[in-house]
């Protein structure tokens, strides 16, 4: 079975300066995974190739078997993948609500049916006492909650979540965890996070892939990950004797 | 929409719908001028208020819809109904090539208002100098004192002008009220909070925001033809000129820019405002040129400092008539 997201050899500089380097690797359908990284590993530049912000200077990616490289993100968004900004990106001006409904007029070409869609999703992200507000009323925990509430109601196969934990307490983080782990299994939505929340990785990941200075430098298992050394080693530093 | 809303817009479609009756000419013709920047007003507003996308030449629209209709009509007496299509059409090809450079080739903001000032500009310097058209000595239509509306030429009564524009005004209403309840509404209004966001969700922000520039680039163009049927006279230094398109966008921008009311009570306030301290001046026997455009300025200076998003808005909350 060929994986739902396949990357091969991509590469992205910007203005001389490499961003990400012949990453290679996949995601297999109906699994969970983390990429995680010290910052300004490239990460978020990995996520955006993948979304179609910018295209790879050299490498494919491909969805669901086919090439992506140089589509535009509402294209690729339209193939099935749902995606979350690292600094949230609400509709300011629109109420909670509409802004879910953008996102599932989608699949939904009708207003209405879009909005029963949107209060589902966001009875799920526990923000439909808030549907009415406009979204630039939120705190950044519920801004969070409805980045993943927008993504979700587009109805991906994959969704690429951007540090949706950060900032979140550790309560809120469970929740949002169990909530994965649901349209995961319920759902069977394939999730390929980004996450500084190690607590949230463990729990959730399937495969982990370590990113360091725009390199894959470790993938495997979560608890095989955390005893890497070059993992240890990028997040820690060097054992040196004294 | 509220009880109390339903009321007040009772109230009104009666005020509007029986005014010719007890009105005289005088007040015809401002009701008929507040319509027509009701109208324009709200063509504007589908571009910036609702899209995101500050248009600062929509008097290229204007004036390549009322050229087009009145050419036809002095030249080969083809009536308004007929010349309307073309009108429409023109101004709609001019909003497609401006909608198309701009965002195909990420030109946003204030350098695509800028793009759009550029296009009116040489638009009205070529009309100046296409003699088919008067050039800029101006182009005529036969006056043609009726008593009787001759609807078919757009010929005839103040009245029957103001039935016209209430008729226009209303549908640009009716017209943006479906709009924002449906697809295009939400993806435009998406596109205007963050077009980035708007993308990663799916929206084709090209494909939608030159829908916007087309549709009120079309309604724009039948204010046109309505303009050059009313006065009978087009001059390239007035229609195409940038306070023209200054004009459309005062009353959106006082009554509150992207909601569906401000634009017509933007446009009444203006209007009245300006035209009632010009009558009260006249009558005390002064001379004071330019007193229209300093109300304008005015205005516009204090709702920006005070109310930035319109008096609409407010005023709505007042008379409980919105959320």
């Amino acid at each position: 079975m060929t994986p739902l997201l396949q990357l091969r050899n991509v590469s992205k500089s910007f203005r001389g300066l490499r961003a990400v380097m012949g990453v290679s690797f996949e995601v297999e359908e109906k699994t969970i995974v983390a990429l995680i990284g010290p910052n300004g590993a490239g990460k978020t530049t990995l996520f955006n190739m993948v979304a179609g912000v910018f295209a790879p200077d050299s490498g494919e990616i491909s969805f669901n078997g086919k090439s992506v490289n140089g589509l535009r993100p509402d294209q690729i968004c339209a193939l099935g993948v749902g995606r979350t900004f690292q600094i949230v990106k609400p509709f300011a001006g629109l109420s909670v609500l509409d802004n879910v409904i953008v996102g599932a007029l989608e699949r939904s070409r009708n207003v209405g049916e879009a909005r029963r869609y949107a209060e589902t999703m966001l009875e799920k992200l526990d923000l439909s006492a808030k549907r009415d507000l406009p979204a630039a009323a939120l705190t950044l925990p519920d801004r969070k909650g409805l980045e993943v509430a927008r993504a979700l109601a587009t109805r991906p196969r994959l969704l690429l979540l951007d540090e949706v934990m950060a900032g979140l307490r550790p309560t809120e983080c469970d929740r949002m965890v169990a909530l994965f782990r649901e349209i995961n299994e319920r759902d069977c939505m394939t999730i390929l996070l980004i996450e500084h929340v190690m607590r949230a990785v463990m729990a959730l990941a399937q495969k982990v892939i370590v990113l360091h200075h725009g390199e894959v430098i470790a993938d495997g298992t979560p608890d095989r990950i955390v005893r890497e050394p070059a993992v240890l080693e990028c997040y820690l530093g060097e054992e040196t004797d004294l | 929409m509220n009880a109390r809303a339903t009321c007040w817009l009772a109230a009104l479609s009666v005020v509007l719908l029986f005014l010719p009756a007890v009105a005289n000419n005088y007040i015809l013709s401002l009701a008929t001028l507040i319509l027509f920047f009701a109208y324009t007003g709200q063509a504007w507003n589908i571009l910036m208020g609702f899209a995101g996308q500050l248009s600062l030449g929509h008097s290229l629209y204007l004036g390549a819809g009322g050229y087009a209709a009145a050419a036809l009509y002095a030249h080969f007496d083809i009536g308004p109904w007929a010349g309307l299509w073309l009108a429409v059409a023109l101004s709609v090809a001019f909003g497609a090539l401006i909608g198309f450079l701009a965002f195909r080739y990420g030109v946003s903001g204030v350098y695509f208002a800028l793009l759009t000032i550029a296009f009116a500009e040489f638009t009205r310097i070529g009309v100046d100098h296409l003699s088919w058209v008067g050039g800029s000595g101006g182009l005529f239509l036969k006056v043609a004192q009726r008593d009787e509306a001759d609807i078919l030429n757009l010929r005839g009564t103040p009245a029957m002008f103001y039935y016209v524009m209430l008729v226009l005004a209303t549908g640009a209403f009716a017209l943006c009220a479906w709009l924002l309840r449906t697809r295009p509404g939400y993806y435009w209004q998406a596109i205007r909070e963050n077009e980035e966001a708007a993308r990663a969700l799916g929206i084709d922000t090209f494909r939608w925001k030159m829908l916007a520039m087309v549709i009120s680039a079309a309604l724009t163009a039948v204010a046109g033809v309505f303009i050059a049927f009313y006065y009978n006279n087009l001059f390239p230094e007035q229609i195409f000129h940038i306070g023209r398109s200054i004009e459309i966008i005062l009353g959106p921008v006082i009554g509150g820019v992207g909601t569906l009311f401000g634009p017509i009570f933007g446009a009444a306030v203006l209007t009245l405002l300006a035209e009632g301290a010009t009558e009260l001046v006249t009558a005390l026997g002064w001379q004071f040129p330019g007193l229209k455009q300093l109300i304008y300025g005015l205005v516009l200076l204090l709702v920006v400092v005070l109310l930035p998003n319109g008096l609409w808005s407010p005023l709505a909350r007042k008379l409980k008539v919105a959320p």
